[in-house]
């Protein structure tokens, strides 16, 4: 009977417990971040009211959400111009060839002011240019680094002292030499995009080199000796064996490279006045209306956004590429 | 029955800060073709080392080995390893780990049917054929070990080599591994070198048992033959008189001849090197 009576008292508190669980899991995973959102904004929106600024009061969260709203309808009404020059263009060059058939049409394009999301496309663009040609190099260069004693303590020191300078002081150099070397009259890709992509990929190239390196590096030995054992080729040692085995480390120097080049990009954009969202926060500092302040917080957040949207994509891709399901990726 | 490899006066020294450290000292050995040897002796006497230069992942100091008449230079397929830790890649499925040995040893010699049949024949031969497609962190520590065996002998090895393959795995796990294997070796009639520290082990699946003494400087101290015909089955041979003097006389080598004093250093660093255990030989 005691015993009996023991055995339900522990049933109910088991089930009391695993109640207890489901509402800490919930409250964990959904109500904490909402709640710490909601102290965010209040604590800004106390804060914004009192700074006062030369351009009006320091924007609370309702005036950038107005300037979301805002943005957007810029941009739908530019288009619609856009697309209204198109057609007077077009038009136009009906007209005249019905008068002259020998009359060769001429098309200009649109000269328009970019949009806020025409700038976010641009970054994005850019960011991604110069992150995949950084791959290209830094990939294959970490692996033989990684393989190569030698290699290792020839490169080491030019990585060490390089790694370190922001990748901004190369902007000056960057842009002057893309401008001696890129010297076409018509250039298919436009200077400025050249000069932020090679910005992007100077500080993309460390990051991926040393953690390929390291990755390869640390291969283990008895896979070293499998591999030796069957006398693999050194292509195909690589291909089966070395990437493989650093796949999660080649993919913890993209994501930090992809981080850091995001940060870097705006900055540089800010800099040298090459298009994308640096160029617009820069644009609206100069430009000085009593909106100017709403409008770079709007762009801060997106940015924001956007920083932690192609983190999760590359945490995504790592996933799906790494062999180790097991392992607790994030 | 032909000699067909050959370990001729090995020396090995590693050079160490300290000074040099000698861990093999005239180690000379003769295997036939179709014998099952064991090589035993306490932990840090070179075992491994020895199997190493064989393998060709070493170099010994001075000596050398022979196989087929050739000297070994350098690692090879003809001389396949089973690693303690089984080795297999971990991205690769059971499958796909033999047959990565298969297309490197055989390449084009073989049609993609007579590849697919040699896997799984060898896959079968180990009794992996229902995990075949399973990756190695699916599977328990015996199967991967049977993997590893599956891809070493997919190789067709002249010489099987064996780092304490079975070291690793529970004694259940490990009595089914060693009947595994001497169905294998039955049916095959492979040449072996296996490296172990368990005596009944030892001398249930070994033609002969190489005793090797404690290091620095090992060598070959005894070998025993074992003439217990096959095949062997390990519960009628619990009663075996013959079976149990090799067992004893083993046991005798290890723990009287060679018996290994080792004191604890409290101060010393844990993972130091092969000098800082102090050993002593009795013999």
């Amino acid at each position: 009977m005691t015993t009996m009576l023991v055995n339900r008292v522990t049933n109910i508190d088991f089930l009391k417990q695993g109640r207890k669980a489901a509402v800490k899991k919930v409250v964990q995973g959904l109500l904490t971040p909402v709640i710490g959102i909601a102290v965010f904004l209040i604590l800004w929106s106390f804060t914004a009211q009192t700074i006062d600024t030369s351009l009006g009061k320091f924007p609370g969260p309702a005036a950038v959400w107005e300037q979301f709203d805002g943005l957007y309808t810029e941009h739908t009404e530019e288009r619609a111009k856009e697309a209204a020059f198109y057609q007077r263009q077009e038009k136009r060059n009906e007209k005249r060839l019905a008068e002259d058939p020998t009359y060769i049409p001429k098309t200009r394009a649109y000269t328009g002011k970019e949009t806020f999301v025409d700038q976010i496309g641009t970054s994005l663009m850019t960011v991604m240019s110069g992150f995949l040609l950084a791959a290209f190099v830094a990939i294959p260069l970490g692996i033989a680094i990684g393989l190569s004693e030698t290699l290792n303590k020839a490169a080491n020191p030019i990585i060490q002292v390089f790694k370190p300078v922001s990748p901004l002081a190369w902007l000056p150099l960057v842009t002057m030499v893309i401008s001696a070397v890129y010297a076409t009259p018509d250039p298919v890709i436009p200077k400025s995009f050249l000069v932020s992509v090679v910005t992007v990929t100077l500080c993309c190239l460390w990051p991926m080199v040393i953690n390929t390196s390291v990755g390869v590096a640390s291969l283990d030995n008895d896979l070293k000796n499998v591999s030796r054992v069957l006398r693999l080729p050194t292509m195909t040692h690589i291909k089966k064996i070395v990437l493989p085995a650093s796949v999660p480390m080649i993919f913890t120097g993209m994501r930090l490279s992809l981080g850091i080049a995001w940060m870097v990009l705006i900055a540089a954009e800010m800099l040298s006045q090459n298009p994308g969202l640096g160029k617009f926060v820069w644009d609206e500092f100069q430009n000085g209306s009593s909106e100017s302040l709403s409008r770079i917080m709007a762009a801060i957040v997106v940015i924001g956004l956007i920083g932690f949207l192609l983190d999760r994509m590359m945490l995504q891709i790592q996933r799906y590429a790494s062999w180790d399901k097991t392992s607790d990726i994030r | 029955m032909h000699t067909l490899l050959e370990i001729s006066h090995v020396d090995m020294v590693f050079p160490a800060p300290q000074g040099d450290f000698t861990a093999l000292k005239d180690v000379d050995l003769k295997i036939n073709k179709g014998e099952f040897v064991s090589l035993i002796g306490h932990s840090g006497c070179g075992k491994s080392t020895v199997l190493n230069v064989v393998a060709g992942l070493y170099q010994a100091t001075t000596g050398g080995v022979i196989l087929n008449g050739k000297e070994v230079t350098e690692p090879g397929p003809e001389r396949a390893v089973v690693f303690q830790n089984h080795s297999l890649l971990p991205w690769l499925t059971s499958y796909q780990n033999v047959e990565l040995a298969v297309n490197q040893v055989f390449g084009h010699k073989k049609s993609k049917a007579e590849t697919k049949d040699w896997i799984e024949y060898n896959l079968e031969l180990v009794h992996m054929d229902h995990a075949m497609h399973k990756r190695p962190d699916e599977i328990s520590g015996g199967m991967k070990q049977r993997v590893g065996i599956a891809r070493a002998l997919a190789m067709e090895p002249d010489i099987l080599l064996m780092d304490e393959p079975f070291g690793a795995l529970d004694a259940l796990t490990r009595a089914h591994m060693q009947d595994s294997l001497m169905e294998i070796h039955n049916e095959l009639n492979n040449t072996v070198i296996m490296i172990t520290h368990d005596v009944d082990e030892a001398v249930l699946l070994s033609d002969r048992i190489v005793m090797m003494t404690n290091g620095p400087a090992a060598t070959i101290g005894e070998i025993i033959d074992v003439t217990l015909d096959h095949p062997r089955n390990r519960l009628a041979l619990a009663k075996n008189q013959e079976y149990n003097d090799l067992r004893s006389e083993v046991l005798r080598f290890l723990y009287e001849k060679q018996r290994k004093v080792e004191t604890i250093k409290t101060t010393s660093t844990k993972t130091g090197s092969k000098k800082t255990i102090d050993s002593k030989r009795v013999a």
